[in-house]
């Protein structure tokens, strides 16, 4: 789960972590009084930030100095409403202006190739880190952190040493960086990015803005529900959620049933590979049943996948490992008959692929149901030409 | 001698009184696994039936190797004790832990990683949140199906559990030495260039199939690794094409991240060393048999 801004702030706060005082803002009227609070007391100067969860805000123009209460009312009426890289702005982060001295960088991550936890700080912030690592790769610092040790302040000053912070800078983001490690560690973050992590005019290290990536797995032990947010998800993919479906929503036409989290990618792409013959018919979703795919989580998965109008085809397919493709067949029958109950009745083609396990009992319950829209293909490619085939012709209304 | 497992490798299963443990323990016995035994402390003492075998259960798995000779462990553990019985079983100097549980959160799996990394690693850890190891005709340690594949010449390494099945089902006449799933979380412990390194020393390997995914960089360091390390042919497949930026798509570690970690990085890492890559895993597994039939 990623996190908004404000919300990466109230965590930073709760660590410890040295953040400028702000409140969000849903409206531009909102934004005018928090920002006259903050002129009441004594900091006229404020940042007015759109919240969205995608960088480059700032190139975008979310991101704007206000001198007074009605300057923050005008630049909040800009931003809200906003689209940024497909993110529309529906509130805005009011928050009490710095004097900034020098901008850094400092993050925390996942480091896959080295199976540890890594650091990232460079004296170059402000601006995206790969920019830097790519213009100026000797100002940036990568140091692997072994997750047993973690990092103390010795640790963290070899951090923020390597990247090249200025002396005055040190003892500041040292004690920032042992508290955000803290945060990063305590709440099973994958991701906790301070871009700009600034050294005030006044010698104050403080985080001037937060990315945190949190860890779903980790949900058990944590209380992270309460950063969620049904607003901004597509309304599919949150009543996916809710139904336990693993579901992402994409832009294409055609539905995709899969068991398998790499069988279901693979389908995915092998229907637009196919989709090209079709005038670029491409998959509508990703969803994973997991194994032993039950009749009601086929009726599930199904009314999900239809319930997004641009589907116009659906393709189910399944490889029985463990999963046995009678019960998957079974599955498809009852779940067709549910959706009818239910009073959706399935109008639209359903190919289906079983192989594998069972796949010869799976294949005569389906011919023996005989369900006029649902047709099976022997194999992965040719159903997937098949359904993106019915999906071009359902569009051009054929 | 395949890589990994032996048909002499003894088993146990770490929560074989569990629903998945007392399953997959029946159909690893079913497969002419030997399955010796299993563990749950609050349960020591007493024995599992296991589709018709009795197995013992015992309280650590210290006493389950002293007691059974044990050399590989199937890990079942929920992902809340999955931590500690990985480190339990490091402790213990299992010589091959099999992590099967899936949602594990990173930092356990990393603090476990790093664990049996200070133990100098003499435990190989394979997962967490993948199938397992098959060796058919030898030793199944896992779920993977044991009745999709032959034994035969092709090693195989994958990310993901379906497309392992997928690969081993389309190439069941020309059979496999071993198929290793790795798994599809950000960490992992045995890698795709580990398996490639054991498939290249392997004299019951011919060629090698290598399925991988987006997110990270493993698919481009294994084709480093192939050009500087391994003769025998390698035949690729990347999954996730078609997958948008910043989503995850079912596998913790399945996610590109900015520009990072495409499937068309990937596959073209991997051409650049001469690996031929399948678009469709049927077409990939047409590329193997073409090429088993011209060696």
């Amino acid at each position: 789960m990623d996190l908004f801004e404000y919300e990466a702030k109230e965590l930073f706060a709760e660590y410890g972590v040295p953040v400028q005082a702000g409140k969000v803002a849903h409206t531009a009227e909102e934004a005018r009084s928090i920002a006259a609070e903050f002129a009441a007391a004594g900091h006229p100067m404020v940042v007015v930030k759109a919240q969205v969860k995608t960088g480059g805000r700032g190139k975008a123009g979310g991101v704007k100095l206000a001198q007074n209460p009605d300057e923050a009312f005008e630049k909040a009426s800009n931003i809200l409403g906003m689209d940024i890289k497909g993110h529309t702005v529906h509130k805005v982060l009011i928050a009490e202006a710095y004097d900034i001295e020098q901008e850094y960088y400092l993050s925390f991550l996942v480091d896959r190739a080295g199976r540890q936890f890594m650091s990232i700080c460079s004296v170059e912030g402000g601006v995206e880190i790969e920019e830097v690592a790519h213009t100026k790769p000797e100002a940036v610092a990568r140091i692997g952190i072994d997750p047993l040790k973690g990092v103390d302040r010795a640790k963290a000053k070899e951090i923020v040493e390597a990247g090249r912070l200025p002396a005055p800078a040190v003892e500041g983001a040292v004690e920032l960086a042992t508290r955000l490690w803290a945060m990063f560690s305590d709440e099973d973050a994958t991701l906790v990015e301070v871009n700009p992590m600034a050294l005030t005019t006044d010698g104050r290290v403080a985080a001037l803005d937060g990315k945190v990536s949190l860890d779903d797995n980790a949900a058990f032990r944590q209380d992270h529900e309460r950063f969620a947010d049904p607003t901004a998800a597509d309304p599919i993919e949150a009543r996916a959620k809710e139904k336990h479906l693993n579901y992402v929503k994409l832009e294409g036409a055609v539905g995709i049933i899969g068991n398998g989290a790499g069988l279901v990618m693979s389908t995915l792409d092998v229907v637009a590979y196919a989709g090209e013959e079709f005038g670029g018919v491409r998959p509508a979703n990703f969803l994973d049943i997991g194994g032993g795919a039950s009749a009601e989580v086929m009726a599930n998965g199904l009314e999900i996948v239809l319930s997004d109008p641009s589907v116009k085809s659906v393709f189910v397919n399944v490889f029985g490992g463990i999963t046995s493709c009678d019960a998957v067949a079974n599955g498809i029958v009852s779940a067709i008959g549910l959706l009818a109950e239910r009073g959706e009745p399935v109008d639209r083609p359903i190919v289906v692929r079983l192989d594998g396990n069972k796949a010869a009992e799976g294949r005569r319950i389906l011919t023996e149901a005989a369900i006029p829209v649902v047709e099976q293909v022997a194999t992965m490619d040719d159903a997937a030409r098949r359904a993106a085939e019915l999906a071009s012709l359902a569009a051009t209304g054929a | 001698m395949a890589i990994f497992l032996s048909s002499e490798s003894k088993i146990i299963v770490q929560g074989i009184t569990g629903s998945e443990g007392r399953k997959h323990g029946a159909r690893m016995i079913a497969a002419g696994s030997k399955v010796v035994g299993g563990t749950n402390p609050r349960k020591a003492g007493q024995t599992v039936d296991l589709g018709g075998s009795s197995v013992p259960v015992f309280g650590t798995v210290s006493e389950a190797m002293a007691q059974t000779g044990a050399d590989v462990s199937v890990v079942f553990v929920p992902e809340q004790g999955t931590k500690a019985a990985v480190i339990e079983a490091v402790d213990a100097a299992m010589p091959l832990v099999i992590v099967i549980t899936e949602g594990i959160p990173v930092h356990d799996t990393a603090a476990f990683w790093a664990y049996a990394s200070d133990k100098g690693n003499a435990t190989r850890i394979v997962g967490p949140n993948c199938p397992g190891i098959a060796s058919p005709g030898k030793s199944n340690a896992g779920i993977i199906p044991a009745d999709i594949t032959t034994q035969g010449r092709i090693g195989l390494v994958s990310k993901s559990g379906t497309l392992t099945y997928q690969m081993m089902y389309e190439l069941r006449d020309i059979g496999f030495s071993t198929a290793v799933g790795i798994g599809g979380d950000p960490i992992i412990g045995t890698t795709h260039i580990d398996c490639l390194r054991a498939f290249q020393a392997d004299d019951e390997t011919d060629a090698i199939v290598m399925i991988g995914e987006i997110g990270g960089d493993a698919e481009e360091r294994a084709a480093a690794f192939i050009e500087a390390n391994v003769t025998k042919p390698v035949v690729a497949y990347v999954a996730g094409f078609t997958a948008p930026e910043g989503k995850t798509m079912g596998h913790a570690g399945a996610i590109i991240s900015g520009s990072a970690g495409t499937a068309q990085a990937k596959k073209e890492a991997l051409e650049k060393v001469g690996v031929k890559v399948g678009r469709t895993p049927s077409e990939t597994a047409q590329l193997v048999r073409e090429l088993m039939a011209d060696s």
